[in-house]
């Protein structure tokens, strides 16, 4: 393992990371960058926790690799800000352990930046590739309807 | 009365201490699972203390200055430390309320967010009051009618830092100087380490040490991504052997085995039956499968011990760490940091005594242990394959006159801290010991695969008889509702054939054999609330009282089903007694009915004669979004009655009700779980 120097957009600030080439985006960003906030589920591409946006697509950070981010643009649950969808997440009480919900509100968000107005069926399909052990998925699509509502109203 | 929990542990000022700037750190031995329990607490805390809600500080439990309350687990939080903490509160509450009487000069005193009298607060009298003292059992807590938080449902302390994705879990510590390990496990059970060559591991750069104890290895690294590369990089020669059962004939096998006996109930008399019915139902062993491979984080500094786990138990972890490496329990400092959800004993506790072994290669350094999910899914403890028979002997107007159920099980805790032999997964590994038999908590405790096993109903001449297997091809430990999901799905499928062969509507069937007012009332809730009266072709009902302690859940299930089971919609109805927190309640059962449809209609590990082999989610598939059927959830609230517990009522009565309404469809019941096409078209 030899390290090269990466530059990515993360959450708007550009950064440097220096790493082997195959090292994946979320050790990246979770260990050298401190964003804890995208989790580690599988390694494997299977579950959804690791999930970030890369240009503002849907990726699992878990099996990508640096190479293929450098230059590029990426979102982390840290960059919402604090978005409707977020908001609407703690007003429907929408986790229980939460370990899963960083990936459930990165994959809501490109939906909901594709398609401002989805049906509930849509959501679920949306949201298939995340898993959820504790069974908090109607509270999930309930928030990312909710926070489609909002931003239509807005 | 002093409650239990507070008996073993009295001073006031281990579970209470009020700082000067008007926060109330509140410490328990009970940690936060996912399960909301802290919020649950906290609600309780603040009514009886007489304080908002957002000045109570949840403390994180540690064996340096939390209560010890063992483990956390079988829906006893509410029940055991809610009381502890109730009692703790009014007599908190009741020092402060001496002091002022001194300093204010009076006795007639009221308190308002911890102000008394409109004139002094709990934090201007801190020098005025000792908290370091025993309770007393002399305070009576609030009436509930004087509870103002109980019943609210306020948002739970957690959510919002999961929600912005801050550092929480055990995942995200990072600790200065902190070095990356990974474990390296057999490829099966009982399989011998012949020859390992490190050579092509020690090469990387940043790889640290390469530890060997025995058969444990493990690998550290200065980066995560090393150390998974290094893992990788160990090549080992193992000698296996055939050591597990045929996975598709488990009823058969665990109805074959040598096992203790034990008879739970015999009520059993002579009586005049003209017929005998009989059936045998079976769940396969399941994994816990948390979204998160379990983790943990150790530290020594010369011969102390510092681990940070999600453990369920901190102090029984630390027990068996001890007894492990010879080391005196005041060496060693646990802390609990959260995990993800775990639903019964998963690897957390594996995976902390993992960083254990590890750090001892480079004192001084903590070191951070996660998991690969293969390793989650393929070593942590499974809850266990189960068998149960259930018979009836009905009379010559076909009334029940003899029950009899024989269940089939594994123990269902294995945890450690309660066994002579090495009871953590790396102990067994480096001194080449098997894992202990797994045992039953006693059945006063609610038990382990009896669980459940005594239905409510009024059969008489009741038998009841455990058979607990003497061997263990998989390890097995405590899975939510141990042996409870598979003996309710088991009785409330045999009610249901029943009530069909005897023509009567199976609601009003369990109605007809129940007398239990709160049973019944249920019962009701739920048919009314589903619309059950007005019902078709595939819908189910079940019911349970969790445990015989807990909370009582009664299930209507819709299903669609030809060749697989498609589950569309759940109505339950819970009484959880005083319920806490409504909306802590509903999730807790939501996310249990959930759970439970994914385990009854897909679940089941999967392993060849000497492997597991079901070690990703697509081998060990679990319900997605798509899957997921709607869920409402009824809430018969008794604020008269003491709280009880509700995290584990719906496993039972959710698979039952939708084997039910399978049975409705299609007219076949499929008595082995899970419910896949397979099973469907082989019993078609
Ligand atoms: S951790 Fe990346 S998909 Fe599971
Ligand atoms: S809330 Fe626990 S995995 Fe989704």
């Amino acid at each position: 393992m030899s390290d090269e120097t990466f530059r990515l957009l993360v959450n708007g600030a550009e950064v440097t990371v220096e790493a082997d080439r195959d090292t994946p985006l979320l050790y990246a960003l979770r260990n050298q960058l401190g964003l804890k906030g995208t989790r580690f589920g599988c390694g494997l591409g299977l579950c959804g926790s690791c999930n970030v946006l890369v240009d503002g697509r849907v990726v699992h950070s878990c099996d990508t690799p640096l190479w293929s981010v450098d230059g590029k643009a990426v979102r982390t649950v840290e960059g919402l800000g604090d978005s409707p969808l977020q908001r609407a997440m703690i007003d429907e009480q929408a986790a229980q352990c939460g370990y899963c919900v960083s990936g459930v509100v990165m994959t809501a968000t490109a939906l909901l930046a594709r398609n401002s107005c989805p049906s509930e069926c849509e959501v679920r399909e949306a949201l298939d590739g995340n898993l959820c052990r504790c069974g908090a998925h109607n509270r999930m699509v309930r928030a990312v309807l909710q926070a489609s509502q909002i931003e239509a109203a807005q | 009365m002093i409650p239990r929990n507070l008996a073993a542990n009295p001073r006031l000022s281990h579970w209470v201490s009020v700082r000067p700037d008007g926060t109330v750190d509140v410490r328990c031995g009970k940690v936060e699972l996912g399960q909301g329990i802290l919020t649950a607490l906290a609600q309780i805390a603040a009514d009886e203390l007489d304080v908002a809600y957002d000045r109570i500080r949840m403390v994180p439990a540690t064996t340096d200055s939390s209560p010890d309350e063992g483990l956390t687990a079988g829906s006893r939080s509410i029940e055991d430390s809610g009381a502890a903490l109730r009692q703790v509160g009014a007599e908190v509450r009741a020092v402060f309320l001496a002091a002022a009487a001194k300093v204010l000069d009076s006795s007639e005193l009221s308190v308002v967010d911890g102000l008394i009298n409109d004139t002094v607060s709990y934090w201007d009298l801190l020098d005025d009051v000792d908290l370091d003292v025993e309770a007393t059992g002399a305070v009576e807590p609030k009436p509930v009618a004087e509870r103002k938080v109980m019943g609210t449902s306020p948002g739970r302390l957690d959510i919002p830092d999961k929600v912005y994705g801050r550092a929480r879990f055990i995942h995200d510590l990072s600790l200065p100087g902190m070095l990356y390990g990974r474990a390296v496990r057999p490829p099966s059970r009982g399989a011998t380490l012949v020859s390992l060559d490190t050579s092509k591991a020690a090469e990387l750069d940043g790889v640290v040490e390469i530890v060997r104890d025995g058969d444990f290895l493990g690998v550290i690294a200065d980066r995560e991504e090393t150390a998974v590369r290094a893992a990788g990089l160990l090549r080992c020669e193992w000698a296996e052997r055939d050591s597990l059962p045929d996975v598709d004939a488990m009823p058969e096998f665990l109805m074959s085995r040598r096992t203790e006996d034990v008879t739970i109930v015999d009520e059993s008399t002579s009586d005049d039956a003209v017929t005998t019915v009989a059936a045998t139902y079976s769940r396969p062993y399941l994994s816990h499968a948390s979204m998160a491979p379990s983790c943990g984080v150790a530290r020594w500094d010369g011969d102390k011990l510092e681990l940070w786990t999600h453990s369920q138990g901190l102090h029984p972890l630390r027990l068996d760490i001890c007894r492990s490496l010879g080391v005196a329990i005041d060496q060693v400092t646990l802390h609990h940091v959260e995990g993800a959800g775990a639903y019964g004993h998963n690897g957390a506790d594996d995976a902390a005594f993992d960083a254990v072994l590890l750090a001892r290669a480079v004192n001084g350094r903590p070191v951070q242990v996660v998991w690969s999910r293969a390793d989650e899914l393929g070593w942590a403890p499974f809850g266990a394959a189960m068998a149960v028979h259930i018979e009836a002997d009905l009379d010559a107007v076909g009334e029940v006159v003899a029950w009899r159920h024989d269940l089939y099980s594994n123990g269902h805790v294995s945890r450690p801290g309660f066994f002579a032999a090495p009871a953590l997964l790396g102990s067994q590994l480096r001194t080449g010991t098997p894992p202990p038999v797994s045992m039953d908590p006693p059945f006063a405790n609610g038990g382990g695969s009896e669980r459940n096993s005594v239905p409510l109903y009024t059969f008489p001449g009741q038998r009841i008889t455990k058979h607990r297997l003497l061997e263990m091809p998989l390890r097995t430990s405590s899975l939510r509702a141990l042996g409870a999901y598979a003996n309710v799905f088991a009785i409330e499928s045999f009610v249901d054939e029943l009530a069909f062969r005897a023509g009567v509507d199976p609601v009003r069937y369990r109605l007809r054999h129940l007398s239990d007012e709160r049973a019944r009332a249920v019962i009701t809730a739920a048919a009314d609330a589903a619309g059950w009266s007005r019902r078709g072709e595939g819908w189910g009902f079940a019911f349970a009282r969790y445990s015989h302690h807990g909370a009582y859940c009664a299930v209507v299930a819709e299903v669609e089903a030809e060749t697989s089971v498609r589950v569309k919609r759940l109505t339950l109805a819970v009484d959880a007694g005083a319920v806490v927190s409504p909306d802590g309640l509903r999730n807790q059962v939501e996310g249990g009915a959930i759970q439970s449809t994914s385990w009854t209609v897909k679940e089941q590990v999967r392993f060849d004669r000497s492997r597991v082999t079901s070690t990703d989610w697509e081998s060990y598939p679990i319900l997605r979004f798509s899957e997921v059927p709607e869920v409402e959830v009824v809430i018969v609230d008794r604020p008269d009655r003491p709280s009880l517990g509700a995290g584990e009522t719906a496993q039972g009565p959710t698979a039952a009700a939708i084997a039910n309404a399978l049975h409705s469809a299609l007219d076949v019941r499929v008595r082995d779980l899970p419910l896949t096409p397979a099973a469907i078209i082989a019993a078609l």
